[in-house]
């Protein structure tokens, strides 16, 4: 599913160049749940970003379903996020003037599948929210949710449109125990029943206990 | 969905989205208005020529159709009245007093027999050199009345209100105007009544030969020649303020769409997240201009009505008129302005950074 060699990023900051991916060597496999832990600066959101097609690599390769990110041009990156990732932020990230059902529809909006409905996807969808229990807080816009529905309707944002891989930053830095709780179940129930395959980013053990296998980074490195 | 997320934007900052659009509406009214001003005008000019009742009119050598204070000698009265086919000629003094305001020296039996004779409302014919005749159009909004003192730098005696639409709003006896501005013996304009019409072009072309350099015209034809493409100044002028309205357009939305810019970064970089191109970010942004533009295109057409009302209320002797054939233009106006003015806003979001965006707080 995503196979990542010798993967390098240097940012320039400034007159200064900072080497945010020193050769980052990783597997995952399809409907595997991974967390990467790892302190501040080790290159977990480095690494998130090059994966969801934020940012390019400078060197070395990323493979999601065969295809390189390395070699990928701007429009292809762009096309990537559409169909193969979806991302869950630790600061929900949704767009604050559509309601919760918009925000998800812009999802597909912008992948283009406004228009075409297919019944066995929905069905599939609806199971997705009935799962999340966010079905009767649809039509609120975010500033009426609380952080955990904010962050369930970000999941169900992220899952609209069927992707490849899901990519969670820290999506539980900004809620209380319960919430993380819920959202960490939620993301595991999505693992196991559907066979989604996450990719978690986050600083606290007890939540990178809810994948399969848990990866450390540290200083631009996949160390155990 | 996209049209969903343009009106929640827009509803999300009403007092901005407001202003803007009014801010383009008052562009395409300052184009109407200027518009409708001058075909009113124009067109008041063209009806109270024809008020005259006149066939031909002769006008100063180097004169233009517009400029009616250039002079000629009176004797031109007598030469013009001595031709053939000519019933009546008779010489008038347009004497300007500012505000867009002129008085025309006449010579009241010589016009009654030309154009017909003025209809009084109230008062009657002059009594003396101070005697002022006025119009209704510029009598109601002055609460003028025969037998009250009007102050025009000099002072005159209103001694009647006619109804309008014959050849000036201000009637003054010719010759006591010539003395109170040192015109004596001078005319602005000889209007000729003919014996018959169809002997107008024979006339003009004897006049043409007496008259070299002498301006002379068929009221027909200086009717047609009434109108802002033969105004050269006009044009230029409505072509000015044309640009300055595509300027203020320009620079409304340039302002108003780089503030949400900036207040939505962190929204494009959700959006770039979710996987919208740079086409879809800047379809957004002039798919929101397009909106504004349109609504401040029908708020300015709405507010050039309340325009007319101030000037027929506040500025009686020139009218406005509603042209209509101009909404197309301004609102296409409008639109070029606020559509340029956008661009680099569109520009900017489209290229924003999708990480440097989402970090933004």
């Amino acid at each position: 599913m995503i196979e990542i060699r010798d993967l390098k990023k240097t940012y320039r900051v400034g007159e200064v160049d900072v080497h945010a991916l020193r050769g980052v060597n990783l597997s995952v496999a399809k409907g595997e749940f991974l967390s990467v832990v790892g302190p501040s600066g080790s290159g977990k959101s480095t690494l998130f970003h090059i994966l969801g097609g934020l940012a390019p690599a400078t060197s070395g390769s990323a493979k999601i379903d065969g295809r390189d990110l390395a070699s990928m041009t701007d429009a292809e990156r762009t096309d990537l996020r559409k169909a193969k990732v979806g991302f869950v932020f630790q600061k929900y990230n949704l767009l604050p003037t559509l309601s919760a059902a918009d925000n998800i529809e812009i999802a597909r909006d912008i992948a283009g599948k406004n228009g075409e409905r297919d019944p066995q996807t929905d069905a599939q969808f609806e199971q997705i929210l009935d799962l999340l229990g966010i079905k009767t807080r649809l039509h609120h816009k975010p500033r009426a949710l609380s952080g955990g529905e904010q962050q369930r309707v970000a999941i169900a944002r992220a899952l609209v449109n069927s992707p490849a891989l899901l990519l969670a930053d820290e999506p539980t830095g900004n809620l209380d125990t319960e919430n993380s709780t819920a959202v960490l179940t939620l993301l595991r129930d999505l693992n196991v029943r559907l066979g989604q395959t996450i990719l978690m980013i986050t600083h606290n053990p007890e939540a990178a206990a809810y994948g399969h296998r848990t990866v450390r980074m540290l200083d631009g490195r996949v160390v155990e | 969905m996209i049209h969903r997320l343009i009106v929640e934007n827009l509803k999300h900052r009403p007092v901005r989205t407001l202003l803007s659009a009014v801010a383009i509406g008052v562009q395409v009214t300052m184009i109407l208005t200027l518009v409708g001003v001058s075909n009113g005008v124009l067109g008041d000019i063209a009806e109270r020529s024809r008020g005259t009742g006149a066939d031909v009119m002769v006008r100063p050598p180097g004169s233009s159709v517009l400029a009616f204070s250039g002079n000629m000698p009176q004797g031109v009265v007598g030469l013009v009245g001595k031709q053939p086919h000519v019933a009546l000629a008779t010489g008038t003094l347009v004497q300007s007093i500012g505000n867009f305001d002129s008085i025309t020296g006449i010579n009241l039996n010589e016009f009654n027999a030309m154009s017909g004779g003025l209809h009084y409302i109230n008062g009657g014919p002059f009594t003396g050199p101070d005697d002022l005749i006025v119009d209704d159009t510029y009598a109601n909004p002055h609460h003028l009345k025969s037998g009250d003192t009007l102050d025009l730098g000099l002072k005159w005696r209103v001694s009647g209100v006619v109804e309008s639409g014959k050849l000036s709003h201000m009637f003054a006896p010719i010759e006591s105007l010539q003395d109170k501005y040192s015109a004596r013996e001078k005319v602005s304009m000889v209007y000729v009544k003919l014996d018959d019409r169809a002997n107008t072009e024979a006339v003009m072309t004897a006049l043409k030969a007496r008259l070299e350099d002498y301006k002379i015209f068929s009221v027909d034809e200086f009717v047609s020649l009434i109108s802002v493409d033969s105004i050269p100044i006009l044009k230029r002028f409505t072509n000015v303020v044309i640009g300055l309205a595509v300027i203020v357009g320009f620079l409304v939305v340039f302002l108003s769409m780089y503030t949400a810019v900036l207040e939505r970064t962190r929204e494009i970089g959700i959006l770039k997240a979710l996987g919208a191109s740079p086409g879809y970010i800047m379809s957004i942004l002039l798919r929101e201009t397009l909106v504004l533009a349109v609504a401040g295109a029908i708020a300015g057409i709405l507010m050039s009505y309340g325009t007319r009302w101030i000037m027929k209320v506040f500025v009686p002797t020139m009218p406005m008129l509603i042209v209509y054939s101009w909404w197309p233009w301004a609102v296409i106006i409008a639109l070029s302005g606020s559509l340029i003015g956008a661009i680099y806003p569109g520009l900017k979001a489209s290229r924003q950074d999708a990480i440097e965006a989402l970090a933004y707080d």
